[in-house]
């Protein structure tokens, strides 16, 4: 078990530095005169010269990639060129916000695809056609689609909820509900239609097996048969998939933040990026593959849990 | 914005021959041309674009910014006074093309690298998985705009990069169709006749992922316009030109003053992404359908009568049966409807009893109906069976009277059930210790310690040598003897009255089948049960059984005390049956007088 996790955290790792090297060297090679842009036109070409120095630009690329990973092990990620905010201060606070969204919008997803799913596969007939037919729309309709439509219906005509801003969990639960109740149904759409027709078709399958005849034989009430019995078997793909979606979800939110103004994650990439800000680029892609690598090893861990075959393997 | 790959698993990989009259296929069907009409539609309002738009879509009227849809502009005007409508149609010449863009480089690079590692395996499958990987292992919006700051703000390197990234969906349906066909021996043999790799992939391997990748390629193309539109959204796309996902952005500035104006650029966007999504769901629901039967066009309202012929049955007298009655089927027939409404039926005009403390045999080969009666007193058909005739009854009450939830409670408690293939009958996921205890303390309401006690004495009394370890494992690590063992204690861990054991040796090792059937025999006799026994094997009818019931096609054709026919067989059937068991070193011609018409095999409804 030790040996597995620690397998899986070693790969993750060359994962994570992979990705981070890939994106540093690109940014590089595309960098241009970073001083200029961030000194602006007015600049004298000594000025530029010594900011380019200063920022640590005119080392060579690998010195300048091993000083940024040295930096990164010990928690130290740089500063904004442009803000000078350190980048560790400018992402915690962001992503605490785009954490709550994205797994507020996973378990919202686990949920509803769990009872869709099985209401399709045990009942079949028009059910399991329409609850295919809304998994087919689901997956095809684009988030910010739904975003637009959820805020103009639900927030700007019936004003039911706030169609923008965000409130903290601690200072505001109301609040926080109302302005995120929105965010993480839009989001929710597409994860929902690929895990109900996951978890359908590994449902049709697992209700196939002997074993729940057997079980049946012996007498189970068949609410314990699907739910406990068949349900825990077809868990595990429907697990996989819900992991797929969640690295959906975080690419979605970067979308879903901006149409309903809420600082997460979203808001830094969006601006980091148009500008070219390296340290705050890096600090991003870094924080993102640690979660999805974090995610890709819980839903791992999980998997051992609901099958025992690939817990001891 | 979610980029999620469409699920290969999802994805239909056909036979060529399967594959015939797809596209003509898809033109019947009312959601695949509907979507394809509509697709084509924006292809050509992209192309003709200049020559529909009734204005310049550059051409901003100060005087009209934000006015709603009126004689001039039909649609109305966006916050620089653009007609929306000209603004639109010139928006599809970018979503097609990007579309196209993406989809051209997904499709190259996945096929070609998907064919290489699938043909070719080792190094280059090692180099694909690891590839994979690294390129989903971020969402795709963050790398697009990470590509952005690298590359600038063009929606064309943009999509050319998530072509990149979603490549891998193609790789994987390709690769996995490609590994599966390569050991193919059509494949071998073109190999063997001497055609070169290329003209074997050419002609052979991509005629096999054709299918899947045009499926696969409507998905991608929705899920491209769906990613175009939204960087356009999010304002990273070139502002000069027309997009559908800039004209989203500024009608949501804008949605207090004129909420029109989202409208329509979120119908375009909505409608393609839609269209390509059903063109994809119909495409494989046509390939699905030339798997499997032909359209099943209406149900047929009213369940079909069958009529059964009664037919003679031979049967021995024997005087010394004594015992309650049991169970008794009379005149049982079972149906499995087909598509096209009518039945078959597997098992006709079945008539048995099972006295208390008696066992009887039902005989008979493969297909011949045993199987199916017994689910049918258990009233566990598979789906698409049912009782078309006859009755059973159980103690005196007509099963078929009883509700589901009574029928649940006599399930277990009353009539018990051992299956055929061991390892297949327990749920890999639970222990074989919750198995077990799970039916006793609801039938029996013990305490969780009183049922686990009970358990582990029923693991000992089937003869497992630890049974506290046997508790706590799961099915597969236990042998198939052990498996057994474990299902035959599950059966009588509630004391039932009926036993109904459907081949309990067929899958075991000969030696372990000489002592589950000593088992079998000593727990018969020391709690008396009625015991129904499925077999073919007329050594353990001879073992086990008091009477036995010769069925052949769907019907029983002889019945009687085993001794009495085992002394005099009577009907052809059964003595092919003896001489099958007695004259094993002869080379048999086949059985006289077997039909297999009416019949299902088991292995397909078992």
């Amino acid at each position: 078990m030790l040996r597995f996790v620690l397998r899986r955290l070693a790969s993750g790792v060359v994962l994570i530095v992979v990705i981070t090297a890939a994106t540093f060297f690109l940014l590089h090679a595309a960098g241009g005169n970073v001083a200029r842009r961030v000194l602006g036109q007015e600049a004298t070409e000594d000025t530029v010269v010594q900011k380019t120095h200063e920022l640590g630009l005119d080392r060579p690329v690998l010195t300048q990639f091993g000083d940024w990973l040295s930096h990164a092990v010990h928690g130290d990620f740089g500063a904004s060129w442009f803000t000078s905010q350190p980048v560790s201060e400018a992402i915690t606070s962001r992503l605490q916000v785009t954490l709550e969204l994205v797994i507020g919008a996973t378990i919202v997803s686990g949920v509803v695809a769990v009872g869709l799913g099985v209401l399709a596969a045990t009942r079949r007939g028009w059910i399991d056609r329409l609850v295919q037919l809304l998994a087919v729309l689901g997956f095809a309709i684009p988030n910010f689609l739904v975003a637009l439509a959820l805020v103009t219906v639900f927030a700007i005509q019936l004003k039911l909820f706030k169609p923008t801003g965000y409130s903290d969990l601690a200072d505001d639960p109301a609040g926080w509900l109302a302005t995120v109740t929105l965010p993480v149904i839009a989001l929710s759409i597409g994860s929902i239609a690929g895990v109900a027709q996951q978890i359908r078709g590994s449902m049709i399958d697992a209700l196939d097996r002997d074993y729940v005849r057997t079980l049946r034989s012996r007498g189970l009430p068949e609410s314990r048969v699907v739910y406990k019995h068949v349900l825990r078997n077809a868990a595990g793909p429907g697990l996989a998939m819900l992991a797929v979606q969640f690295v959906g979800l975080l690419g979605g939110a970067v979308i879903i933040e901006q149409i309903f103004a809420i600082p997460g994650l979203g808001q830094v990439s969006v601006g980091a990026t148009s500008q070219g800000d390296v340290p705050l680029v890096m600090g991003l892609v870094l924080v993102t593959a640690i979660v999805v690598v974090t995610v890709n090893l819980v839903v791992d861990l999980l998997q051992g849990f609901i099958n025992p075959k690939v817990r001891l393997s | 914005m979610t980029a999620i790959l469409p699920d290969p698993a999802g994805v239909v990989t056909t036979q060529p021959a399967a594959r015939s009259g797809l596209w003509r296929r898809l033109l019947r069907n009312p959601t695949g041309i509907g979507s394809l009409v509509f697709l084509v539609l924006v292809v050509l309002s992209a192309i003709f674009a200049p020559l529909l738009a009734p204005h310049d879509p550059d051409t901003a009227s100060a005087y009209d910014t934000l006015s709603g849809p009126n004689g001039k502009y039909w649609l109305g005007n966006d916050s620089s006074g653009h007609d929306v409508l000209s603004r639109l149609l010139f928006a599809t010449r970018l979503s097609v093309t990007l579309t196209a863009e993406t989809l051209v480089i997904a499709a190259v690079l996945g096929i070609v690298a998907g064919l290489l590692a699938g043909y070719y395996g080792k190094a280059f499958e090692a180099v694909g998985a690891w590839t994979t990987s690294l390129l989903q292992a971020l969402p795709a919006i963050v790398v697009l705009l990470a590509a952005k700051s690298v590359l600038g703000p063009s929606d064309f390197i943009a999509m050319a990069v998530f072509g990149v990234l979603i490549a891998p969906a193609f790789y994987r349906v390709v690769y996995s169709a490609v590994s599966a066909v390569r050991g193919e021996l059509y494949v071998d043999a073109a190999r063997v006749s001497g055609l070169s790799d290329p003209r074997i992939i050419g002609r052979h391997v991509l005629t096999v992922v054709r299918a899947p990748a045009i499926i696969l390629a409507a998905n991608i193309a929705g899920i491209a316009v769906a990613i175009s539109a939204g960087l356009d959204f999010l304002g990273l796309g070139d502002p000069a030109i027309p997009s559908w996902g800039g004209m989203l952005n500024d009608g949501f500035t804008n949605i207090f003053t004129q909420p029109l104006l989202v409208l329509w650029p979120s119908l375009a966007i909505g409608l393609t992404c839609v269209a390509f999504a059903l063109l994809g769901n119909a495409l494989r629901d046509e390939l699905e359908r030339a798997d499997s039967a032909p359209r099943r066009r209406r149900k047929a309202k009213q369940p079909a009568q069958v009529t059964v012929e009664p037919a003679p049955v031979i049967v021995h007298d024997d005087d010394a049966r004594d015992g309650a009655e049991l169970l008794s089927v009379r005149n049982l027939s079972v149906g499995y409807g087909r598509p096209d409404g009518s039945v078959s039926t597997v098992v006709e005009d079945v008539a048995l009893t099972v006295r208390r403390g008696e066992v009887h045999g039902l005989i008979g080969e493969s297909g011949s109906g045993k199987t199916q009666t017994a689910f049918s007193i258990l009233r566990l058909l598979p789906s698409g069976g049912r009782i078309v005739a006859g009755s059973i009854t159980f103690e005196g009450t007509d099963l078929a009277g009883l509700s589901e939830k009574e029928m649940t409670a006599l399930r277990g408690q009353k009539i018990a059930y051992i299956p055929q293939e061991p390892m297949s009958n327990l749920d890999p996921s639970f222990t074989i210790g919750s198995q077990l205890v799970e039916p006793i303390r609801i039938h029996l309401g013990l305490s969780k310690a009183d049922a686990k006690a009970r358990a582990i004495e029923l693991l000992a009394r089937v003869g497992i040598p630890q049974p506290e370890r046997t508790f706590a494992a799961y099915p597969h690590e236990v042998s198939g003897g052990m498996a057994q063992r474990v299902l035959i204690a599950g059966a009588v861990s509630c004391d039932p009255e009926l036993l109904i054991a459907d081949e309990p040796t067929t899958a075991l090792d000969v030696t372990v089948q000489a002592e589950v059937l000593d088992l079998l025999r000593d727990l018969q006799r020391e709690r008396n049960m009625g015991v129904l026994l499925v077999t073919h094997n007329f050594g353990v009818v001879a073992d086990l059984c008091d009477q036995v019931s010769v069925m052949r096609s769907g019907r029983i054709v002889e019945t009687g005390p085993v001794r009495s026919i085992f002394a005099d067989p009577r009907h052809e059937y059964t003595r092919s049956l003896f001489d099958a068991v007695l004259s094993d070193t002869e080379a048999r011609g086949a059985l006289p007088g077997v039909t297999s018409s009416g019949t299902l095999g088991e292995g397909v409804v078992a």
